[in-house]
């Protein structure tokens, strides 16, 4: 008997997912809300009763295991030098990690970012700044102003390794939580996210999963193994990726729309073209971006915020709608769910807005340029155009009558040739709210997770009408 | 771990030089020789490629703690790529990193002097004309960086 539980810790439901990897079948699913504000047992236990009853039977695991997103998932500073540079290049190890990237900071900091930093939180700091044998001074200067004014919260330093000596000297000095793993940037446009991304993850497992209050669940299960972002990238590369002689279905989006954030994930090189000059910060294979003012409930203001004035008249006017007030509603009932059809169409309407601004942020430019020499494609960031399959996830997006219109919004629906949007992609949903599981799946039988998510990530059932706009 | 410390050592005692190709520019031949040039004498070279701003040449100087900027310019629009690149980097506190400028640096054929008087206005510390190969210009870098 292979059986193995799954469990994701969201910031609102706790999700569990039971699997039998010898017949790579999931037994059922079943969730409720996480309480990790008293005990975060009580959710979980609550979670399992409904996931027993609906199969029928008390089952043994031979593991369980779980990631989590739970009292404000991962917070994490992201300190470099340059903007477009270092301070980039740590954001994105952040980003990558799992973590919600709340504060980002460039050159020296000053005291009221230093309080900031203790202020909001910040579960862990990712120092960086120089490249390999370049500026040292800013990340020593950081360091020294961090340990001064007595932060003792988690730092990993991820800079110029010659710094790395005074960086420890210094950790020592003021008796820091401090972690050194290799530069972020070792040269210039070069990442290297391995080593900072493995001790982001190490930390979290060893220190901060404890001091959230999850902790208290390894009683009853095996570990709390990855943060939930992390376990949907690694799904994600898995399904593209393939295993063995199991094939992947090749270059990946991920949506995953939620009442917070949304993140976009996609899984494919930065081109495939051999007649464009790429600029910037080199690009991961597999990258994360999180918008944190695009959101279906906390962060349902952040898209309207984002409409000019005119805009906002014009749907208010057309759809018979007040949109202003509708998301100042669900913001602040977060636990609204729709009840009649405005509800559902206000609803369709974000979840469109947030697809379509986050892929604005996360997709690359092409520009064309006029040289002497004849026309030159300048291009930055990310060609998503020839990935294949866009994914749908999170709640809003599974439950929504008009999913394809979701999706849609990826593409490049405005014929804007400069940005690198999908250009053709088929639209698959995670019908079952899999990833996460399989994520974590994915480090004890990859295969298994694999097979499980190709038969269960599918393509939108039945016809779907356009929505009446 | 002796070896391992003895390389930082030398790694880091080397001069660097950020070199690169400004503006709309996509000649990427004498880029190439000037980083094979440069890396041979003893310098750690950053090169940042053609088509790049001058944005992007102070970024690189200031992660790399460079020592001197070598702007390349071929294709005739120099001037206007270069300008304002000295202000640029006394608002980015890398006020005293030297700047070398070469190439086809202006359009047509203008008297050199008056281009380089333009050149040294504009906060450039050396400005070669067109069809000076790097090895003159080596001499130059030997004298303001040391060997």
């Amino acid at each position: 008997m292979a059986n193995y539980l799954l469990i994701d810790f969201g910031s609102t439901f706790t999700k569990l997912c039971a699997v039998n990897t010898e017949e790579c079948e999931i037994l059922g699913t079943a969730s409720d809300f996480t309480t990790v504000e008293t005990d975060i047992n009580d959710g979980y236990d609550k979670a399992l009763e409904k996931l027993y009853k609906k199969i029928d039977r008390n089952i043994k695991f031979e593991q369980v295991i779980a990631c989590s997103s739970a009292a404000g998932g991962l917070k994490m500073a992201a300190i470099g030098l340059v903007k477009e540079l270092t301070v980039e290049a740590a954001k994105r190890v952040c980003l990558g990690a799992g973590a919600k990237v709340d504060l980002v900071f460039s050159h020296h900091l000053n005291q009221s970012e230093v309080h900031q930093i203790i202020d909001k939180k910040i579960d862990i700091i990712l120092l960086a700044g120089g490249s390999d044998g370049g500026n040292s001074e800013s990340v020593i200067y950081n360091a020294e102003i961090l340990g001064k004014l007595g932060v003792k919260i988690p730092i990993v330093f991820a800079g110029n390794k010659s710094a790395q000596d005074q960086i420890n000297e210094i950790f020592g000095k003021y008796e820091m939580n401090g972690y050194i793993c290799d530069n972020v940037m070792p040269n210039i446009n070069v990442l290297n996210v391995n080593s900072a991304r493995e001790k982001i993850r190490e930390i979290f497992l060893k220190q901060i999963i404890e001091a959230k209050g999850i902790k208290k669940i390894e009683n009853f299960i095996n570990q709390v193994i990855l943060p939930t972002p992390s376990a949907v990238l690694e799904a994600a590369k898995l399904l593209a990726e393939g295993y063995l002689d199991e094939e992947g279905l090749g270059e990946v989006v991920v949506v995953d729309i939620g009442g917070a954030t949304t993140d976009m994930y996609s899984i494919c090189s930065s081109t495939k073209r051999s007649d464009v000059i790429i600029q910037g910060l080199e690009e991961p294979f597999a990258k994360r971006t999180v918008e944190g003012d695009l959101g279906m409930r906390y962060s349902a203001p952040g898209i309207v915020k984002s409409l000019s004035e005119r805009e906002i008249n014009f749907i208010n006017k057309e759809k018979g709608v007040d949109i202003v007030s509708e998301v100042t509603k669900r913001y602040d009932n977060v636990k609204l769910l729709p009840e009649n059809s405005q509800d559902e169409f206000i609803d369709q309407f974000l979840a469109e807005m947030c697809a379509y601004r986050s892929m604005h942020r996360h997709c690359g430019r092409i520009n064309e340029v006029l040289t002497p020499m004849g026309k030159v494609f300048n291009q930055v960031g990310k060609d998503l155009s020839d990935v294949g399959f866009v994914i749908g996830t999170g709640g809003v997006i599974i439950n929504s009558k008009y999913q394809k219109e979701i999706l849609k919004q990826t593409t490049n629906i405005l014929h804007n040739p400069s940005e690198l949007r999908p250009s053709d992609p088929k639209f698959l949903i995670d019908y079952d709210y899999i990833m996460a599981a399989m994520g974590l799946l994915s480090k004890i039988n990859p295969m298994a997770a694999l097979k499980i998510m190709k038969k269960h990530i599918r393509p939108i059932r039945g016809v779907q009408h356009e929505t009446s706009k | 771990m002796c070896y391992k410390n003895a390389y930082k050592i030398w790694r880091d005692s080397l001069k660097t030089i950020v070199i690169g190709v400004i503006g709309a520019d996509v000649h990427a031949v004498g880029n190439k020789i000037i980083e094979y040039t440069l890396t041979k004498s003893g310098y750690n070279v950053v090169n940042i490629g053609v088509l790049s701003s001058q944005e992007d040449f102070i970024n690189a100087a200031i992660e790399t703690n460079a020592d001197m900027i070598m702007v390349s310019s071929l294709y005739g629009h120099g001037e206007i790529d270069c300008r304002g690149m000295r202000d640029k980097c006394i608002e980015s506190g890398i006020e005293d990193i030297l700047l070398y400028v070469g190439g086809n640096i202006v359009v047509g054929k203008q008297d050199f002097s008056e281009v380089k008087e333009r050149f040294l206005e504009m906060g450039f510390n050396r400005i070669y004309p067109p069809g000076t190969s790097i090895d003159q210009a080596l001499k130059d870098i030997k004298q303001d960086l040391g060997e």
